[in-house]
C-alpha cells in the first residue's frame, strides 16, 4: 500500500467520515472512495466552486491563495483543499456515529 | 485837439470817393439817403431813415477799407451824420448846451449837427478841459461825474432836435451804446441787396447761426387746423315701444320670403375699389425637418424541435489514475493538505457543528415563562341533560386515531347497599358509555349500551372501533363501533339535524335522524367465569405479545391487540382472549350464527358472547398470610407500540414461521381463532411479573407464569413476591411513566408515591399527606417529570418533579364536586388537552399550558438523574438502617458487657492526688520537649524535678 493510500485511509478512518476524493486541475476524478455518479458530480461541481472561490481570494488580493474551504451544509460538511494541480475533497457528516 | 478834430471831421466828407455821397452830402438833402435805400422794407419814420443812414455809412465804410490804400481816414463827421439813434438806447444823459459851448464844441445846432446828423464825437480830455476853464459855467458839469468815469476816448453827443429828452443835446453814457448807434447791425432785409451788389466780390465769412427766438409767421393756424377735434354737437337718438309690448308671448311662424315685399335683404357683391390694391409683399416661412423613412424587415421562421445535449464526465482510465495517484506530485500535494483535512475533522470531534444554539437557547427560555400563561384554561365542557347528568363518570378514554373525540362511561351515584335496595330502578335504565366530539358539546355522539354500570373500558389501539369494557357484575362487554365510524369522523351538530327535521314534511320526520344511536354490545362474558366483583381495571394487551394459559408472553403473529388483561376485587387478574376459540361449530349451529341478528349488532364477536372465558386467571394470595389481594388496578411492563427489546426475535420468529411454511390462518375481522401456543417459544425479555394495587393500599409485584407448586403439585402461578403497604386508602392510580417504563406512579389515600421496578426497598419518593383526598392521577404524556393528580374537593394539582417535590407547581380548582378521572391527551403538536370528569357527570377539556406540556431541553436525563440518585438514597439509607442496627446491637451489647463487669474500686483521697501529679510531670515534660524542639529553649543538663 503506497503512502498516499495510507494517508487517505487515516482520513477515511475518521468520525462520520463518508468519502475522499482527488480531482485534477480540470476536475476529473483521480481517486475516489464513493461510487462513480457521486464523484463525478462532486468533482464538477467543487471544481467549479474552489476555482471561483480562489479567484474571489485573488481578486482582493494577488498575492493571497485559497488554502482550504469547508462548506457546512444541513446535512454533511465538505472540506476542499485546493492546490495548482490537484483538489483533494472531503465529506464528513459529523454527527453520523 | 478840437482843430485837429474839426479838421478831421471836415476832411472826412471831402474825401469821401462816393459819388452819391458827395452829391447828395453838402446840400444836406435829407431826401438823397431815402433814395438810395430803394428797397421797400425799411421802415417808416425816423428809425426807417436812421437805418438808411447807417446802412449808408456801412457802405461807405465799406469802400474806405477798399480803398484804404490810396485814400486817407474817412470823414468822421460824414460818418457821424448817417444813422439815426435807436428807440432803445436808454444809456442817455439829457444835457444843455449853450451856444457858446456850442461853439467851442463846433456843434452848433442846425449848423453842424441838424436833424439828420445828430452825432457828434466829443473827445473826453476836451470836455475834461472845458470843465476846468470854465467850471461851473461849463455846460458839461452836471455831467461832469459821468465824463469822469467815462472809459473810452470820446463820447457820442447827439442832438436831440425834437428835445425828445428834454434837452437840446443828449450825452451817450456807455461805449456799447455808442457803438451800436455808430455802427448799427445790418437789416435783414440787406441780403437782397447783397444779391445785387454781388457782383462786387462780396466774400462772406461763415458766422455760425446762433438761436433766436421764435417769430410766429402764421404756422401755429395751420397746425391748429389739422388737428382732430369735435367739431359739431354729438346727436342723441331716442328709441322706445310701447309697454304693454314687454313680456308679450312671442308666437314664431314659419314664412315664405317672398311672401311679404321686403321680406329679406339682398347684400349682393360688387367690387370694392378701395381694395384694388396691389400686392407688393407676401410672407413666406420655410421650415427644416428631417427626412425619414418606414422599414420593416422579419426574421426566417425556422421549425422548432427539441434539442438535447448529453453530456459524460470526463474520465481517466485506470492506468491514468493508478499513474496519477502514484506520481509523486499527488503524493506531495496530499501530503500538504492532510494536515488541514485533520485538523478540519478534529474540530468537528470536539465541537458539534450542527448544534443549534439559538433552538437550545430558546427551550431554555421558555422554562421561565410567564405565570400567567401556566394554568389550565377551559376548553370544553361536556354533559347530557338525560344520560350523564346527576351520575358520575367511572373512566375516560379518548379516541386513540380520531381527534377530537372522547368516550366516558357513567354510573349511579349509588353505594352498594342502596344498589341492592334500588335494584329494580337501576335494573331499568341502561348504563351508557358516552362518545362525545368536540363538534357538538351538548349532544353525544354515539352511546353504547351495557348490561350493567360500566367501571373501566379501552378502546382496542390497534382497531379502535372495538371497545372492552368491564362491568360492575364481573363480567367483560365488547363493542363494534365501525358501522358508526362515518358518524364520529363527520360528527353532525344538533343545530344542523333540527333544521333539516323542519325541511321535512311534517309527521314524516325520520325520528332515527334525530336519535342518538344506541349501541347494543356484541359480546358478553360468561357470568360463571368472569370476575365475581366490579371490574376496576381493563386492559388491551400490547399487539406485539399474546399470552398464553401458562402466563407466558409469546409473539403475537397476527399483529394487532386481541388479548385483554382485566382485575377485579375478586383477588383475580384474567386474561382474555377475542378470537374465536379452537373449537369448530357444528354446521347447524354455524348456520344459526349466521342470521343476522334483531337488535342489528355486528356478529365480530358472536363467537364470544355469553360463553366467553378467560385465557389466564391469576390469583393473588398474600405471600405470608391466608389473605388475599384485592386489586383496583394492574399494569404491566409492555406497552403498545413499544416493541424495540423484543424486535430481533420478532423478526427471528417471523423468518421461522415463513420457513417453516405455516400458513397465516385467515382471520374473520382481524380475530382468527386462537392458536395452541404451546410449540411457541416465550420471548425473552418480556416480564411476566407486574404490579397490582389494592384497595387496602397496598401494592404488590406478582407473577402470572404459571408453575407447579411443589407443596400441592397444582399448577399455579407463584404468590407475589413483594408487597407494601404504601397507601392509606384504595390505589386508583398504577401507572408506569411514559418516558421510563420501571417508573411507577401510585395514587391512593392522601399520597403519592413513585416506585421503581424491581426496587424492593420501597418508593423512590413519596409524598406526605395532602388536606384531601386524592381521587384520580395521571402522568403527562410529553414531560417526563410531570404528573397531574386530582383531589376529592375538585382540584388538579400539577406536579412538576423538576420543580419541587414537597408540593404541586399548580393547584387550579376545576369543578365543584369529586374529580373522578383524570386523562391528559395531545392533540396535536401545539396542544394537548386534560379529560377531567367528576361526579356530577359532567367532563371538562382543560387545555395544558404550553410550559406544562413541552419539555425542556434535557427533562428526560434531568428526570432519569433524579431517580438514581433517590435510588442511591434508598440503598444508602436501608444500608444505614442495617449499619445502625448492628451499630446499636453493638452498643447493647457493649453496655451489657460494662453492666456485667465487676464495678471499679473506690479511690482515695491519696491516690487521685498521685495520679494528678503524674499527669502534671507527664505534661512538663511534654511541653519541655516541644519547647527544645522548637528552639526556644536550650537544653539543660538536667532537668530539675518540680515538687
Amino acid at each position: 500500500m503506497s503512502e498516499v493510500e495510507e494517508m487517505l485511509k487515516r482520513i477515511q478512518g475518521h468520525k462520520g467520515v463518508i468519502g475522499i476524493i482527488v480531482v485534477n486541475s480540470e476536475g476529473i476524478p483521480i481517486r475516489t472512495t464513493l461510487d462513480n455518479s457521486t464523484t463525478v458530480q462532486y468533482a464538477g461541481l467543487i471544481h467549479q466552486l474552489s476555482n471561483k472561490a480562489r479567484s474571489v481570494v485573488r481578486d482582493i488580493d494577488p498575492q493571497n491563495d485559497l488554502t482550504f474551504l469547508r462548506i457546512r451544509s444541513k446535512k454533511h460538511e465538505i472540506m476542499v483543499a485546493p492546490d495548482k494541480e490537484y483538489i483533494l475533497i472531503c465529506i464528513q457528516n459529523p454527527s453520523d456515529n | 485837439m478840437a482843430d485837429e478834430n474839426n479838421e478831421g471831421g471836415e476832411e472826412k466828407p471831402s474825401r469821401t470817393s462816393s459819388a452819391k455821397s458827395k452829391s447828395g452830402s453838402k446840400p444836406g438833402t435829407p431826401k438823397t439817403p431815402r433814395s438810395r435805400a430803394g428797397s421797400g422794407r425799411s421802415g417808416s419814420g425816423r428809425a426807417g431813415s436812421a437805418k438808411a443812414k447807417d446802412k449808408a455809412k456801412k457802405d461807405d465804410e465799406e469802400k474806405t477799407e477798399e480803398e484804404k490804400p490810396t485814400d486817407a481816414p474817412a470823414d468822421a463827421a460824414e460818418k457821424l451824420s448817417a444813422p439815426p439813434v435807436p428807440d432803445d438806447i436808454t444809456d442817455i444823459m439829457a444835457i444843455f448846451l449853450a451856444s457858446k459851448s456850442q461853439e467851442l464844441f463846433e456843434c452848433r445846432a442846425d449848423e453842424d449837427v441838424t436833424s439828420d446828423h445828430p452825432y457828434k464825437l466829443l473827445k473826453k480830455e476836451d470836455i475834461i478841459q472845458d470843465m476846468k476853464t470854465r467850471a461851473a459855467v461849463s455846460d458839461f458839469s452836471p455831467a461832469k461825474q459821468l465824463v469822469m468815469d467815462y472809459p473810452g476816448e470820446e463820447l457820442l453827443l447827439v442832438y436831440d432836435y425834437d428835445f425828445k429828452h428834454g434837452q437840446n443835446f443828449y450825452l451817450i453814457t456807455t461805449e456799447e451804446s455808442k457803438d451800436r448807434i455808430l455802427n448799427p447791425p445790418k437789416a435783414t432785409g440787406e441780403g437782397g441787396e447783397g444779391g445785387v451788389e454781388g457782383e462786387e466780390d462780396q466774400v462772406v465769412e461763415y458766422k455760425p447761426p446762433v438761436p433766436k427766438d421764435w417769430v410766429s409767421y402764421g404756422s401755429e393756424k395751420e397746425i391748429a387746423e389739422e388737428a382732430f377735434g369735435e367739431t359739431r354737437p354729438k346727436k342723441v337718438f331716442k328709441i322706445a315701444r310701447p309697454r304693454r309690448e314687454f313680456g308679450a308671448p312671442v308666437n314664431f311662424t314659419d314664412r315664405d320670403v317672398k311672401d311679404v315685399k321686403d321680406g329679406y335683404v339682398e347684400c349682393t357683391p360688387y367690387d370694392d375699389k378701395n381694395y384694388s390694391l396691389h400686392l407688393l409683399e407676401l410672407d413666406k416661412a420655410t421650415q427644416a425637418i428631417a427626412t425619414w423613412k418606414d422599414c420593416s424587415s422579419q426574421t426566417d421562421w425556422k421549425y422548432p424541435r427539441n434539442a438535447v445535449t448529453q453530456y459524460q464526465p470526463r474520465e481517466f482510465t485506470e492506468e491514468e489514475k493508478e499513474k496519477l495517484s502514484t506520481s509523486k506530485e499527488v503524493k506531495v500535494f496530499i501530503e500538504g493538505s492532510i494536515p488541514r483535512f485533520e485538523l478540519a475533522l478534529q474540530q468537528n470531534e470536539i465541537v458539534d457543528v450542527f448544534f443549534d444554539d439559538w433552538l437550545a437557547l430558546a427551550s431554555d427560555d421558555a422554562t421561565f415563562g410567564s405565570k400567567s400563561d401556566g394554568h389550565l384554561k377551559e376548553y370544553q365542557s361536556f354533559t347530557d341533560l338525560q344520560f350523564s347528568k346527576d351520575k358520575t363518570i367511572t373512566c375516560i378514554d379518548w379516541h386513540p386515531n380520531l381527534k377530537g373525540v372522547i368516550a366516558v362511561a357513567c354510573s349511579e351515584r349509588l353505594t352498594f347497599d342502596q344498589r341492592v335496595d334500588n335494584a329494580s330502578k337501576t335494573l331499568m335504565t341502561p348504563s351508557l358509555i358516552l362518545i362525545w366530539s368536540f363538534t357538538d358539546p351538548i349532544h353525544p355522539q354515539l352511546l353504547l349500551e351495557a348490561p350493567d354500570d360500566i367501571f373501566s373500558f379501552q378502546f382496542n389501539p390497534s382497531d379502535p372501533n372495538i371497545i372492552a369494557g368491564g362491568c360492575i357484575n364481573g363480567q367483560v362487554v365488547l363493542w363494534d363501533i365501525s358501522q358508526y365510524l362515518d358518524r364520529l369522523k363527520n360528527p353532525r351538530s344538533g343545530g344542523k339535524l333540527k333544521q333539516n327535521s323542519m325541511n321535512a314534511l311534517p309527521g314524516f320526520e325520520d325520528e332515527n335522524a334525530l336519535a342518538i344511536p344506541i349501541i347494543r354490545y356484541c359480546a358478553v362474558s360468561s357470568i360463571e367465569n368472569s370476575h365475581h366483583l366490579s371490574i376496576t381495571d381493563i386492559q388491551w394487551i400490547p399487539d406485539h405479545l399474546e399470552i398464553n394459559r401458562y402466563g407466558l408472553p409469546v409473539f403475537n403473529k397476527h399483529g394487532d391487540c386481541s388479548q385483554i388483561l382485566t382485575c377485579a376485587g375478586d383477588s383475580c387478574v384474567m386474561v382474555w382472549d377475542t378470537r374465536a376459540p379452537k373449537v369448530t361449530l357444528n354446521p347447524l349451529e354455524a348456520k344459526k350464527q349466521d342470521a343476522p341478528h334483531p337488535l342489528g349488532i355486528p356478529a365480530t364477536f358472536k363467537h364470544l358472547d355469553l360463553s366467553w372465558k378467560p385465557v389466564l386467571k391469576v390469583s393473588l394470595p398474600k405471600p405470608d398470610t391466608n389473605g388475599e389481594f384485592a386489586p383496583l388496578k394492574v399494569s404491566i411492563k409492555e406497552r403498545q407500540g413499544d416493541k424495540a427489546h423484543v424486535q430481533k426475535q420478532i423478526e427471528q420468529m417471523e423468518k421461522e414461521a415463513l420457513g417453516g411454511g405455516i400458513r397465516r390462518e385467515s382471520t374473520m375481522g382481524g380475530f382468527g381463532r386462537s392458536r395452541s401456543a404451546k410449540d411457541q417459544k416465550p420471548l425473552e425479555g418480556v416480564t411476566t411479573k407486574f404490579y397490582i394495587s389494592t384497595e387496602d393500599g397496598e401494592v404488590a409485584y406478582a407473577d402470572m407464569k404459571i408453575e407447579k407448586d411443589q407443596d400441592s403439585g397444582k399448577l399455579t402461578n407463584p404468590k407475589p413476591s413483594w408487597y407494601s403497604a404504601l397507601h392509606g386508602g384504595p390505589v386508583h392510580t398504577l401507572q408506569r411513566s411514559f418516558f421510563f417504563k420501571n417508573i411507577i406512579l401510585c395514587v391512593g389515600g392522601w399520597t403519592f408515591s413513585i416506585l421503581k421496578e424491581e426496587n424492593q426497598l420501597g418508593p423512590l419518593l413519596s409524598s406526605c399527606c395532602s388536606q384531601k383526598k386524592y381521587t384520580a392521577a395521571h402522568w403527562s404524556p410529553t414531560r417526563p417529570g410531570v404528573f397531574f393528580i386530582a383531589t376529592e374537593e375538585g382540584n388538579v394539582e400539577v406536579w412538576d418533579l423538576l420543580d419541587k417535590t414537597h408540593e404541586p407547581t399548580l393547584t387550579q380548582n376545576i369543578t365543584a364536586c369529586s374529580i373522578t378521572r383524570i386523562f391528559p391527551w395531545q392533540i396535536s403538536s401545539k396542544q394537548q388537552l386534560l379529560a377531567v370528569s367528576d361526579d356530577m357527570g359532567t367532563l371538562h377539556i382543560l387545555e395544558v399550558p404550553w410550559n406544562l406540556r413541552h419539555p425542556s431541553s434535557n427533562e428526560a436525563t434531568s428526570i432519569q438523574n433524579y431517580f438514581e440518585r433517590e435510588e442511591k438514597r434508598l440503598e444508602y439509607y436501608v444500608d444505614r438502617l442495617v449499619f445502625r442496627e448492628k451499630e446499636k446491637r453493638d452498643i447493647d451489647a457493649e453496655e451489657q458487657r460494662i453492666k456485667n463487669a465487676p464495678p471499679p474500686a473506690e479511690e482515695n483521697e491519696d491516690q487521685i492526688q498521685e495520679k494528678m501529679r503524674r499527669e502534671y510531670e507527664a505534661y512538663l515534660q511534654l511541653e519541655n520537649e516541644l519547647l527544645i524542639s522548637l528552639g526556644v529553649k536550650q537544653e539543660e543538663d538536667e532537668p530539675l524535678p518540680e515538687k
